[in-house]
């Protein structure tokens, strides 16, 4: 069971609530699955992400990002392009689709090369912290395939899949990681208001919703066609001033 | 909104071919070069071993409701040069469908491409999907520039989607799409054009790159020059028009070209 077969579920009559687990310990697309899926999208899961603004330092700094509305016009473009890649790559792992060919394909859905060893570096340690936590051989066997790191979101699709939660799970958390970081950072970056940013992710929690589905299903096609049916959306301007970000002496964070 | 009445004509259907290969004088010969419709091709004055066409637009195309395609293909050994006359403008059809514009190219082994078109330009009310597959033989070499301008003077663009995938040897080596306009949420936010009206791509694949690779640079502060993960580079930028795109890009390629110029020495 998925997060959405628990939401949907009171919507459907005809169809059985779901039955109580039999085995006291969460099995894969158990009831636990759900909780789990609060563990891996937690921003205190320890796999680095806090270190990461996702673009928003150089646009605070370019003045593309200034106050809420601005906030939330960044990280609505930042949802439907870099969140909805990840997303797809993310539930694509999590549908079981190998994770190196997911790793080339994020690779070519990444051309900034400072984004690309970010994920990288995010991906190791998200693989040290999903080994400790959902140990599973297909983690062991990614982590032998590339010591140094595969792109996060694949890591994070196999994390969720070892976890017991399903490729829409694992969209979810990537598209939700993908705003989060940002809305989070700027309320470092230009002292806005808490509830301000936790506001503009309020206000996309419909669109996460529509991303995350969109990648399930891309995830879906992906499997009988290849990684090449998952989205592969651009967003120029935060490929552009990643490499400028990258070249800073001084900043607060590393993306 | 309302739904738009069935097409009393359905849209334009048409399709070009361009075949380049090499003519065993150390030049390279057109031996297919077939349009119809909006496809009006002509065989320029040939510059060395490179064989030179240029994609006349002769009708106004696309409009929604119309299916386009372009293949070219580049025979092992042989060399092309590709250029339109005027820029693409994607216009609104008279039943609101959508457009389609899909560019198939293969290069083989040792061939050389470049493809060089005026920039696309996204009218408003428009509704275009383009998709270009580049299938790329090792050590083939390509040069592909893309463009999009969105909106004519002081109008709002159409809907625009664009999608570039590069495929070297059998394996992804760049996979993009770029969204513009209504349906695409956030499009002319901070994180995507912050309010720039062009933005442009250019690739250039070459095998010296696999013992130079370029270093990565910021061109300004609204374009980039990054390597891939394989033996590419691309420039990406955003700009005020389409002038001042076009120069980045110029300048950038320049650059580009004198760097695996000296790789191979």
């Amino acid at each position: 069971m998925t997060i959405t077969d628990v939401i949907a579920a009171p919507e459907d009559p005809a169809r059985p609530l779901p039955a109580p687990a039999p085995a006291p310990v969460p099995r894969a697309g158990g009831r636990g699955a759900l909780a789990a899926l609060l563990v891996l999208a937690d921003g205190r899961f320890p796999a680095g992400g806090h270190a990461h603004s996702g673009g928003a330092e150089a646009a605070v700094k370019a003045g593309r990002i200034t106050d809420g509305a601005s906030l939330e016009s960044f990280c609505r473009g930042r949802l439907h392009t870099a969140g909805l890649a990840a997303a797809g790559l993310a539930a694509a792992a999590a549908a079981g689709i190998d994770p190196l060919a997911l790793d080339e394909a994020a690779d070519a859905r990444t051309p900034s090369p400072a984004l690309r060893t970010a994920a990288r570096r995010l991906g190791r340690q998200m693989m040290r912290a999903a080994r400790a936590t959902w140990p599973a051989p297909a983690l062991d066997a990614l982590a032998a395939d590339r010591p140094r790191g595969a792109h996060q979101p694949v890591v994070l699709g196999l994390a969720a899949r070892a976890a017991g939660l399903g490729p829409l799970d694992a969209a979810y958390a990537a598209a939700y990681e993908a705003v989060s970081g940002p809305a989070t950072a700027v309320v470092r970056l230009l002292s806005l208001d808490p509830f301000e940013a936790t506001g503009v992710l309020a206000r996309l929690a419909p669109e996460l919703d529509a991303v995350a589905a969109a990648a399930a299903e891309a995830a879906q096609r992906a499997v009988r066609e290849g990684p090449e049916a998952l989205p592969a959306p651009s967003a120029p301007l935060l490929d552009i001033t990643a490499e400028q970000h990258a070249a800073w002496p001084v900043r607060l964070f590393a993306t | 909104m309302t739904v738009p009445a069935p097409a009393a004509t359905p849209g334009l259907r048409a399709a070009a071919r361009i075949v380049a290969a090499p003519d065993g004088r150390g030049g390279t010969a057109l031996p297919v070069l077939d349009g119809s419709g909006p496809f009006a091709l002509r065989r320029l004055r040939p510059d060395g071993c490179e064989a030179r066409v240029a994609l006349v637009g002769a009708m106004s195309a696309p409009l929604g409701g119309d299916l386009l395609a372009l293949t070219a293909e580049v025979r092992a050994g042989a060399a092309l040069r590709f250029t339109t006359t005027a820029a693409t403008i994607a216009l609104p059809g008279r039943t609101g469908a959508p457009a389609a514009y899909d560019t198939l190219i293969g290069v083989g082994e040792g061939a050389q491409l470049c493809w060089l078109p005026e920039p696309l330009i996204s009218a408003r009310g428009s509704d275009l999907r383009t998709t270009t597959r580049v299938d790329l033989a090792a050590g083939a070499r390509l040069v592909l520039r893309e463009e999009q301008v969105l909106g004519r003077a002081a109008e709002p663009p159409g809907r625009l989607a664009a999608r570039l995938t590069v495929r070297l040897a059998g394996r992804p080596l760049f996979d993009q799409e770029l969204c513009y306009g209504p349906g695409a949420p956030g499009w002319d936010g901070g994180a995507v054009l912050g309010g720039h009206r062009t933005v442009g791509q250019l690739l250039v694949v070459d095998p010296a790159f696999d013992r130079h690779p370029v270093a990565a640079r910021p061109l300004g502060t609204t374009a980039a020059l990054a390597p891939l993960a394989g033996p590419a580079a691309v420039v990406s930028a955003v700009a005020p028009d389409a002038l001042a795109l076009r120069r980045l890009l110029d300048s950038a390629l320049s650059q580009l070209n004198a760097a695996t110029r000296k790789s191979r020495g």
